[in-house]
């Protein structure tokens, strides 16, 4: 997909006045966090589990190549293939050959950000190989031709309407506005698809080292079909998703589900372990499990390492303000809000990203709801950190900070400076109290009254009642 | 808790918005400590906490100026501020030294005695002595940064629940931010007059003449939207309410006495 994160600030200004993604984006306001917060309420427990997770997640972290080996020697003594790819292009290729070598004509897809992160569906697609999201939300962007703006909710950006129009528009059926009709148009269209289908690709939620096994949730159960239907079941996931026992993606299931859809239990958890066994009814033939890297490795050890405990529940993106006020697509890449603005700058190069880890307030609520308590308003500012290390940050920023902390750095002439300020402000202000309009910082002026100082500086006043003797 | 013979003495920290913006706050913090019982003293070296470098990424000027600070605020029993915000930014000091690093223990040591005025009054003194002739229904939003950092929520209510003529109605997504962000208001303008305008709705929605808070820079924000909108609500800092220092305007009201006082 083609990256627009360069563009943040003119996509979020376009997306603050698309009337319907506004609407859209209302329900994402006041569905998740309301679900969240009445399913945390259920669970006295809650934060005890969180923090069980964090420090469960740290120990995979530090013993991730153990993990990782003990689920790779699991797959093949079950029958199965692991790939081991450290880059989005490797990746490809090995999908793309194990595909050609079953001469695949159409593949089925489960939901799966990292296909999204390794930009499979145009790769297939250039190589004569038909991908179809048989996920609703997928399912309905593949036809737009749209990407998800949203990691478990992917066409959340959408109304019913914009449903409608689309479905009628693909689906050679009369218009309807009835979400169960549209439900069942889909359901039709995609039934033939999975019968046909010669290769079924899922994402994996969890990996278990201890059986070989990934598990996937989903509430529409298209992700069984797609793993159990086709000869070939291709797994794409990436490393972190490891987990040492069925015990502990327990564990994770329900910190998932609370923090996500506010639902105590995804509806369905499909767990598959290998190619179908000879006392089987059903399954794939073979079985393969990509585990993609890029770029995550080297967050190991290093200032993001905490990012590694994501479990993708979206909690981050559904509670921030930033978010809510212009949607995914605005950030310009697969992960959006809190999580992808640590993310992105990884996997496509902070040049490009520089502006996403500044889009934020650091109100910290995105950390407040996190499941593994990743600290990403911390990990956003070593992105600013980064940046102005490296020179990325805006000139007039740069230099506005290093002549602002020249005076922070020295008392009294850093009182000057308030003083002078203090009089300007004041004057500027006149018998209102408050500015209209300043150049100089019109961002603010633009929308909003500055008001001024209402007397002179604190420090000024204190010391002449000092002087004054009381 | 504190020893009833002995008066705290309290390092201020001025928090450079307040001292630049609403001295009147400074001196309604002071009013109130002093009413509490403590000896309040404000170190000269003192300037701003940092946090504009800090969140700028600039982290070499940020220690500069947290070494600066932790010197000057050194020796007091404790050092309070009206700024959830910058009291916040003094906690995260130790974050920006080695811990083999002297000033690390130094940096963690200013963090045990730094407090933000309400949670002071309220977590450590148990203050429970407010007088104010304050009459009038009020709304609060809380901050980010000191609901989330230094988990005050509950503080200024109760404070505020001593004063009779007081009337709370909570508003709608009080814990939401404002969309103030330091410099975030200025470099993503549109995104943060969204955010404020979001919550002058939910201001405005409530009815109450007046909006509250801890922090300044969230209470600039919220009063230049409102104005710009014509809402008719005044914005106090919270402290100004509960040492009934209410002869000055509200924020961005008419100046008084301009050109004396210049
Ligand atoms: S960063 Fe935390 S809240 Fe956000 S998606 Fe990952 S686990 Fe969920």
């Amino acid at each position: 997909m083609q990256i627009t994160s360069p563009q943040f600030k003119e996509n979020a200004r376009i997306a603050l006045t698309d009337v319907g993604l506004q609407k859209a984006l209302g329900n994402v306001k006041t569905g998740f966090p309301q679900k969240r917060a009445n399913a945390v309420a259920r669970l006295p427990e809650f934060d005890q589990l969180r923090d069980q997770g964090r420090d469960l997640k740290n120990h995979i972290i530090a013993n991730l190549d153990i993990y990782l080996e003990e689920f790779e020697a699991n797959v093949i003594k079950n029958g199965g293939h692991v790939h081991w790819c450290r880059t989005s292009e490797d990746a490809r290729q090995t999908i793309l050959k194990i595909c050609q070598d079953k001469g695949a004509k159409t593949v089925t897809k489960g939901k799966s950000m990292v296909t999204e992160e390794i930009n499979l569906n145009e790769h297939l697609e250039a190589n004569g190989i038909t991908p179809i999201e048989t996920d609703l939300g997928e399912y309905i962007l593949q036809l737009r031709g749209e990407h998800p703006s949203h990691i478990i909710a992917p066409a959340i950006h959408l109304n019913l309407e914009d449903v409608s129009e689309t479905f009628h528009a693909h689906h050679n059926k009369p218009k309807s506005m009835d979400p169960a009709v549209l439900m069942q148009e889909a359901r039709e269209e995609l039934r033939a698809r999975f019968v046909a289908a010669d290769v079924g690709i899922t994402g994996a939620n969890f990996l278990v080292a201890e059986t070989g096994s990934s598990i996937i949730v989903t509430n529409e159960g298209n992700g069984d079909l797609t793993q159990t239907l086709p000869k070939t079941h291709i797994v794409v996931t990436s490393i972190e998703k490891v987990v040492p026992t069925l015990e502990d993606m327990t564990l994770f299931l329900r910190l998932l589900a609370r923090s996500a859809t506010g639902q105590e239990f995804t509806v369905y958890n499909t767990l598959s372990t290998g190619p179908k066994r000879p006392e089987d009814q059903d399954g794939p033939e073979d079985y393969h499990v990509v585990l993609v890297d890029n770029g995550r490795s080297d967050m190991v050890g290093g200032e993001l390492q905490d990012m590694l405990r994501c479990i993708r529940c979206a909690a981050c993106m559904n509670h921030c303000p930033v978010y809510g006020a212009i949607g995914g697509h605005s950030y310009g890449w697969v992960y959006p809000g809190p999580m992808g603005s640590v993310l992105t700058p990884q996997m496509i190069g902070i040049e490009k990203a520089a502006l996403l880890p500044n889009a934020s307030t650091f109100c910290g609520k995105c950390e407040s709801v996190c499941p593994v308590h990743i600290p990403l308003p911390k990990l956003m500012r070593h992105w600013r950190k980064n940046e102005f290390e490296r020179h990325l940050t805006p000139k007039a920023a740069r230099w506005g900070i290093k002549t602002w902390a020249f005076f922070a750095k020295r008392p009294s002439l850093y009182r000057l400076l308030s003083q002078t300020s203090n009089r300007m402000l004041r004057l500027l202000g006149g018998k209102k109290g408050r500015i209209h309009k300043l150049p100089m910082v019109s961002g603010w002026t633009d929308h909003r009254d500055m008001p001024v100082p209402s007397s002179k500086t604190f420090m000024q006043q204190w010391n002449e009642k000092q002087k004054a003797g009381h | 808790m504190l020893d009833n013979n002995k008066q705290p003495v309290i390092g201020l920290f001025v928090t450079c918005l307040a001292d630049l913006y609403r001295p009147e706050v400074v001196f309604a913090s002071i009013k109130l400590l002093e009413a509490a019982g403590c000896r309040v003293e404000v170190p000269q070296s003192q300037t701003c906490c940092g946090q504009p470098a800090f969140n700028t990424g600039d982290f070499s000027n940020t220690a500069d100026i947290a070494r600066l600070t932790i010197t000057a605020l050194e020796g007091y029993e404790y050092v309070v501020g009206p700024s959830g915000s910058c009291i916040g930014m003094l906690h995260h000091y130790p974050e920006l030294f080695q811990p083999e690093d002297p000033w690390h223990a130094r940096a963690l040591a200013l963090k045990a005695r730094a407090f933000e005025i309400t949670s002071f009054l309220v977590d450590v003194l148990q203050f429970s002595n407010i007088q104010s002739q304050f009459k009038g229904k009020v709304t609060y939003h809380d901050s980010c940064s000191g609901l989330r950092e230094l988990g005050i929520k509950q503080q200024p209510r109760a404070l505020l629940s001593q004063i009779e003529g007081v009337e709370l109605t909570e508003m709608e997504e009080s814990e939401t931010c404002c969309g103030f962000g330091g410099t975030f208001c200025v470099k993503y303008a549109d995104i943060s007059n969204r955010m404020v305008g979001n919550k002058t709705d939910n201001v405005a929605k409530t009815g109450a003449q007046t909006l509250l808070g801890g922090d300044l820079g969230c209470l600039l924000n919220m009063a230049g939207k409102l104005q710009r909108e014509g809402k008719d609500v005044q914005v106090r800092h919270v402290v100004e309410v509960l040492a009934d220092q209410l002869s000055h305007p509200a924020l961005g009201e008419s100046a008084y006495h301009l050109g004396k006082s210049l």
